[in-house]
């Protein structure tokens, strides 16, 4: 007994409390720690800088004639751009008191009343609403409708119907001039 | 007996015993799936699924493997790196017809599999843990699923890989960069392939583990069998290998047989055309499918629309994109708690006269909801897909806990030697 290293019975309830606490203080810095570290692993998923570098799109407006769309590529997304009829611009207008899903504005929609500029992407789940060419199907509300759910999106590209929960997104974007406009 | 000769026999072997004394790995492999393992006598073929799941993870992992050193991660080269496969590399063909096929028949084994558990009452006391490791190798292996179907990188592959990480963006607040963080990017681009190819490789080996666990879990009270009782003694059991190393061979010859028809006859049966056009990122196909697997719990997420019933209650709390969402990984994660859900002692469905015939109705409302998976969002589809929904869940929360408690089950035999000995009252 005397010859092996022990603690001395009457400081074992000290020397607990000590060993307690340096145990749940060095657990609970490594545990931190390796949380920690496992950040950069995360974050190294999140869009590299080449992938943000390709973040702004130009356009040339000239083109487009009355009543016509074109799609455009930004960010990898496509980009509606619409050059709206004056019948299109009234029913938006009007529709905005109607019943929306997802309540908004025609004139909070667009900077200028002819260009309807929006993300061609559904809300619901990521597809592409047909609406774009002449001949496809523009659903109830005369705007574009999804086929992969069935959302219908008016000429504002508001949901009306269908199981999206959102309007068409509106990204940022600038005229540069009359005819030329920066998306991003 | 001469069964146990030549296994000691064996176990005489110089190399054998040094090996033995070292690492007892010769006497794991005889009590795991050799005479050392005392299986119920009773068991039937519907006993033979697991091994034929193990059979198609062995095939997918060997295809897989040599696939991967054919194959191109990258947007521009995935398609045609998977067409080579298919005109230049030296059988390539039919490795990756196997890889294809093996896929939907891993499924049809473990889809079986997780049937007959739970036709037997395979998941009750004391095999809740052996269950619960069952039901995570099924949601490790629609993982991997899913983004194996990505890497061909074609219409289906690109479409599919959109609608189903968009289901992501359904959680509040966060969503949106949940979705940002898997794509890596603004929209399924190269750096998503990257990465789920580098999943799709490691997933497999995770359900390896899993299997290897659920073994263990399985070995510690042995399999169940189709009276559902408890083995009283050595009468009850023979020794699992040679009577049913024997009779798991002849399911797999048969097994094989199928899959080779499948294979060889009608490679493309279970796939989509589609998916045989390049990735178009401007252009979504008139009708997304998912692969005939996931169709019922994609039939459960399209059911959750703005009127539908079992929406209302939550309305005020989530969009029904959310509920959907919850309910398509709800509907998965609840066969985890079967095991209590269930009220009922008695394990088999024979003993069950009225769980035998609601077990009946939820597999038809499982191909039910499976072929309202297939087809698109119209018509009496919607209907049906809600209805068949709604089934899924009150069997799980409804039918089965009130079961256990008002159902009266038939005598159980004294054992299940005595089942068979004694005559039926």
């Amino acid at each position: 007994m005397s010859d092996t290293a022990s603690t001395p019975p009457t400081a074992e309830i000290d020397a607990q409390t000590r060993r307690d606490f340096l145990l749940v203080s060095t657990a609970t810095v490594g545990a931190v720690g390796t949380a920690l570290s496992l950040w950069p692993f995360v974050n190294s998923l999140n869009p590299a800088a080449d992938t943000l570098a390709l973040a702004t799109t130009e356009v040339n407006l000239e083109p487009i004639k009355d009543g016509q769309s074109i799609t455009v590529v930004w960010q990898g997304k496509p980009v509606f751009i619409r050059n709206r009829t004056a019948a299109e611009i009234e029913q938006a207008k009007k529709d905005d008191t109607a019943a929306l899903p997802d309540p908004a504005k025609d004139a909070d929609r667009v900077q200028k009343d002819d260009w309807l500029i929006m993300v061609g992407v559904c809300t619901h789940l990521g597809c592409i609403p047909l609406g774009q060419k002449e001949g496809e199907p523009k659903g109830d509300f005369g705007g574009w409708f999804c086929p992969c759910h069935g959302s219908h999106y008016d000429t504002s590209g508001r949901i009306r119907k269908g199981p999206a929960p959102q309007n068409l997104l509106v990204p940022n974007y600038t005229f540069a001039s009359d005819t030329q406009v920066v998306i991003g | 007996m001469s069964e146990q000769q030549s296994t000691s026999k064996f176990m005489q072997n110089g190399v054998v015993k040094w090996i033995e004394h070292r690492m007892p790995i010769f006497s794991f492999i005889d009590h795991s799936v050799g005479s050392g393992y005392p299986a119920p006598k009773n068991l039937s073929y519907w006993w033979n699924f697991g091994s034929l799941a193990g059979l198609a993870l062995i095939i997918m992992i060997v295809s897989g493997i040599v696939l991967a050193m054919h194959y191109t991660p990258h947007t521009t080269l995935a398609f045609t790196s998977v067409e080579r496969v298919m005109r230049d590399v030296n059988g390539g063909w039919l490795i990756r017809y196997l890889h294809m096929n093996g896929a939907s028949f891993f499924f049809i084994a473990v889809y079986i599999h997780i049937f007959r558990g739970l036709y037997f009452g395979s998941y009750k006391n004391p095999r809740e843990l052996l269950w619960i490791i069952g039901v995570l190798i099924l949601l490790a292996m629609m993982a991997t699923a899913f983004m194996g179907y990505v890497l061909p990188w074609g219409q289906m592959s690109y479409w599919g890989a959109t609608v189903i990480t968009n289901l992501f963006s359904a959680i509040p607040v966060v969503g949106d960069s949940i979705v940002t963080l898997l794509w890596g990017g603004f929209v399924v681009d190269n750096p998503t392939l990257n990465r789920f190819f580098s999943l799709h490789y490691l997933l497999p080996f995770v359900i390896l583990g899993l299997v290897v666990v659920h073994i263990w879990a399985l070995h510690t009270f042995g399999s169940n069998n189709p009276t559902g009782v408890d083995v009283k003694g050595p009468q009850d059991t023979i020794p699992f290998h040679p009577y049913f190393t024997i009779k798991d061979l002849f399911g797999m010859g048969v097994f094989l047989l199928i899959f080779s028809f499948f294979v060889f006859f009608a490679p493309n049966y279970f796939g989509e055309a589609d998916n045989y056009i390049p990735a178009n990122a401007l252009a979504t196909p008139p009708h997304i499918v998912p692969e005939w697997y996931f169709l019922p719990s994609y039939a459960i997420l399209r059911a959750f629309t703005n009127d539908f019933i079992l929406y209302w209650p939550v309305s005020w709390l989530m969009t029904a994109k959310l509920a959907g969402v919850i309910a398509m990984f709800g509907s998965i994660i609840l066969l985890a708690l079967v095991p209590w859900l269930d009220t009922s002692k008695v394990r088999s469905a024979r003993f069950r006269p009225i769980y035998k015939w609601f077990f009946w109705i939820f597999v038809l409302d499982w191909i039910v909801l499976g072929m309202v998976g297939a087809h698109p969002p119209e018509g009496v589809w919607v209907l049906l897909g809600q209805i068949s929904t709604i089934y899924y869940f009150a069997h799980l929360l409804v039918i089965l806990p009130i079961l256990g408690v008002i159902e009266r089950p038939k005598a159980l035999p004294e054992s299940i030697s005595a089942s068979v000995t004694q005559p039926a009252e």
